[in-house]
């Protein structure tokens, strides 16, 4: 049984039909990314999955209990943390308090502070700034800080959305070697990029998605030299 | 802020502008209201003092973007603004006659040439004064900001001593009357007094020495002041908690004898500033920790009083078709707050889903919708319509038998103290609650809170909840105190009052919710001998504080980070005080 599965799911801000029959799969410890292009609404993917928009058709099952009925609140409690589009960091927050916001929902004091040491050993960058201001760190110190506050959930599934957007390159090299770091450890991840070269290095498997339709999907390695995404994606 | 180089056009444009306001300030009439209103008896009045105070103020700001820290440059600086600013005053004084401009002017009269002149006979002459006077403060102003900070700050707090206590010369004489009085030596205080004020506003040795004196404390406070604090931070955590329990102590001590030392017309005043605080901190939740912007809050207070109203009225029966329930106080309070909260809970039902500008909205109408329920004939037989609701009980004190009525202001003003100082604790205690995290993430974000796992509606609610309870319990206080209440004393005023306290205290703090209402409730009423010009002068501080202080007296840690993004870490801030 997948870890989580989209059946047809048909998405609306209004009358705005933004998610025309989605379906996908992300398998137990994979990294599976969604590419597409700005619009095609892989946010809108995103915050179906996490309760903040419910579809008004079709089934979002997360390890075999359907979401439809979960407040978005208690999402978080069944596994799945986010990072939200444009990080979300509590900017006038310090770095110590973002992360502690992040174990919102669990109690076990031991716990929450081990974690935040691990937190620091995947992003030593936070660790120096724990006591700084998260709106005055840099965009790349931000993304960290977001993922790192969702990891603090100890999530089974991770929502990233965009975690690219924005930074230098270099910062992006480091970003996705600590996605790969986070999978490693055991947490499975659904990775929104628009960046789909990066995305499809480090990604298992990947889904395309254009103008609310998945139109096409394949190995990572497979996408990575498919015409058509080379083509959209890849600028070949 | 400008670079600081000296710009002759930027000196001469605050001059002129400097100016322009001494031309205001006399055309309105403040030159010559309180020209027998002595500050420093016989030596500086009132009205003088604000042309002191203006050249000054802006001597100091043209200094700030101009003088690169020079003292030559400072000084030129308060030369020439001093000159062309007194100057442009004198003009106004030499054409005021010649041209008749008291027909359009009315201010423009005799009584301000005789004044600026100082009763000279010869006008040209007698400006002289005038000019030396307003350059030599402005070049003070100049030069106060060429100090060193210590020094600075040392010069600001002895001027601003001698300047306040000149004024409010009267309520400070009746409140050191008191403390002697309290020390059961009322007559010693009558020497003191002589020695020190003159019979209106200060002596001039009692001014010499109040600047000497606050200069010293100042300079004490800002020199030794961080070695203290020093001090304090390396003490150990037992050995803190204790210091802080004792300031408690303290501030409580202070607060029983208050009314006493301040006496009678001073405590009415602390009573309404009591309420309003308590308010405050009710709005403060909804505002300043859970980022709600209500601007109906008077509602709840309407509700409060009315429950009380209602439950304990002896008069009931004139104003409505009900007939007397007797309820005393203490059995009418919780169902007053409970109906507030009750309300509190109702009324945010339909606004969970908004945001910002169109939940102000919303709650402003339902603020109206109340009053004009209130005001209703649909409610008359039951509340009273235009009539309100009379005879309403004053709360009692069981004691030994017999029961202590608390009618005085003296009195109540305990109860009222009590309620803030509970309702603070409350505040406190939620804030570093999980309560309080949530409400601080729903403020940064909704939509990333809910993800963190916060319950949106839980966290709304509550938060609506206990302000309106809060409210209500200022308004069932409010009743008692006045025994009488009528729809029109729950106008959009009061909502805005208590935001306004809030913001100028500082969003989210809870000291700065006491501060807020010290400035905002208190000081009006303070001024309340300047009359037509209470509200003018009140504006003006206002409007200054602001620009001095954006973040408001007291703020609140996460606030003053906000404003100060630019700078570095932070330091851990000051704690504040429950
Ligand atoms: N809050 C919203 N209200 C209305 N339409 C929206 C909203 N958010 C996104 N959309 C629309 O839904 C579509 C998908 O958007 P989105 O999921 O954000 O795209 P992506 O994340 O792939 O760039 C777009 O056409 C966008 O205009
Ligand atoms: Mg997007």
């Amino acid at each position: 049984m997948a870890l989580l599965e989209l059946e047809n799911v048909h998405s609306y801000y209004g009358s705005i039909h933004a998610l025309k029959g989605i379906s996908l799969t992300v398998e137990k410890g994979e990294i599976v990314t969604l590419i597409g292009a700005n619009g095609a609404g892989k946010s809108t993917t995103l915050r179906t999955i996490s309760g903040i928009l419910r579809p008004r058709q079709g089934r979002v099952m997360f390890d075999g209990q359907d979401l439809a009925k979960t407040p978005a609140h208690k999402i978080v409690n069944l596994g799945i943390s986010q990072v939200p589009e444009g990080r979300g960091v509590f900017s006038k927050l310090t770095v110590m308090e973002n992360l502690e916001m992040g174990a919102f929902v669990r109690t076990d004091k031991a716990g929450i502070q081990e974690d935040i040491e691990h937190a620091f050993t995947l992003f030593p960058r936070l660790k120096e700034r724990q006591k700084q201001v998260a709106g005055t760190l840099s965009g790349g110190e931000q993304q960290m800080l977001a993922m790192a506050r969702a990891m603090m959930a100890r999530p089974n599934l991770l929502l990233l959305d965009e975690p690219s957007m924005g930074l230098a390159p270099i910062l992006v090299d480091g970003i996705f070697e600590t996605i790969v770091n986070i999978n490693n450890e055991g947490t499975t991840v659904l990775l929104v990029e628009q960046n789909a070269l990066m995305a499809l290095q480090v990604a298992h498997r990947g889904y395309v998605i254009q103008t609310g339709e998945i139109v096409l999907t394949d190995d990572a390695k497979a996408l990575q030299v498919n015409e058509m995404v080379r083509e959209a994606y890849l600028g070949h | 802020m400008k670079t600081q180089t000296f710009d002759f056009k930027s000196v001469l444009k605050t001059s002129l502008l400097a100016g322009g306001i001494l031309i205001y300030l006399a055309l309105v009439g403040l030159l010559t209201a309180f020209l027998d209103r002595d500050i420093i008896y016989k030596t500086l009045s009132l009205s003088f003092a604000l042309v002191l105070i203006n050249n000054f103020v802006f001597g100091y700001i043209a200094a700030q973007h101009n003088s690169e820290h020079k003292w030559g440059t400072a000084i030129g600086i308060g030369v020439i603004l001093g000159i062309v600013s007194t100057a442009m005053l004198s003009v106004l004084v030499l054409i005021s006659e010649p041209l008749n401009m008291r027909e359009m002017f009315v201010n423009a009269s005799p009584t301000l040439v005789k004044a600026l002149t100082f009763e000279n006979e010869n006008i040209v002459q007698g400006l002289l004064p005038l000019v030396l006077m307003g350059t030599a403060s402005s070049v003070l102003g100049a030069v106060t900001f060429v100090l060193p900070p210590l020094w600075r700050k040392v010069l600001l707090a002895a001027l601003i001593a001698v300047l306040a206590i000149g004024t409010l010369e009267e309520l400070v004489s009746d409140v050191v009357t008191n403390i002697f009085k309290l020390f059961g030596n009322k007559r010693a205080a009558k020497p003191a007094l002589k020695f020190f004020f003159g019979r209106k506003g200060w002596s001039v040795n009692g001014a010499i020495i109040m600047f000497v004196a606050a200069a010293v404390g100042s300079y004490l406070w800002n020199w030794r002041g961080s070695v203290v604090k020093e001090k304090i931070g390396a003490l150990p955590k037992t050995a803190q908690r204790n210091l802080r329990i004792g300031t408690l102590i303290f501030l409580f001590a202070v607060a029983i004898f208050l009314p006493n030392i301040l006496g009678g017309y001073l405590s009415e005043i602390l009573v309404t500033v009591a309420i309003f605080t308590l308010m405050g901190f009710g709005l403060n939740i909804v505002v300043g920790f859970a980022g709600l912007l209500d601007l109906g809050y008077v509602a709840f207070f309407a509700i409060g009083a009315y429950t009380m109203g209602v439950l304990t009225s002896t008069q009931l029966s004139q104003t409505t078709e009900l007939v007397s329930f007797g309820w005393n106080f203490w059995a009418a309070l919780p169902i007053a707050v409970g109906m507030a909260v009750l309300w509190g809970i109702l009324l945010g039902v339909p606004v969970l889903r908004m945001r910002g500008d169109y939940l102000a909205i919303v709650t402003l109408g339902f603020g109206e919708i109340i009053r004009v329920l209130a005001l209703s004939n649909f409610l008359q037989p039951k509340i009273g319509g235009a009539q309100g609701i009379l005879g309403i009980a004053k709360p009692t004190i069981p004691w030994f038998g017999g029961a202590i009525v608390l009618k005085s202001s003296l009195e109540l003003y305990y109860l009222v103290v009590v309620a803030a100082a509970l309702a603070a604790f409350v505040s406190w205690r939620l804030r570093d609650s999980r309560a309080g995290r949530s409400w601080m993430a729903m403020r940064e974000d909704e939509d990333v809170a809910e993800a963190m796992g916060i319950n949106l509606i839980k966290t709304k609610l509550l938060a609506f909840a206990t302000g309106a309870g809060f409210s209500g319990l200022a308004g069932a206080i409010f009743a008692a105190k006045l025994t009488s209440i009528y729809p029109h004393s729950f106008n959009l005023l009061i909502s805005i009052n208590v935001l306004s306290l809030i913001i100028v205290g500082g969003v989210g703090s809870l000291p700065g919710v006491v501060v807020g209402g010290l400035v905002l409730v208190g000081l009006p009423e303070l001024l309340r001998e300047f009359s037509e010009f209470r509200m003018l002068i009140f504006g003006a501080l206002l409007v200054t504080m602001m620009l001095v202080k954006p973040e408001g007296f007291w703020p609140a840690a996460t606030q003053k980070r906000e404003l100060h993004a630019g700078d570095e870490v932070e330091p851990t801030p000051t704690p504040e005080a429950a």
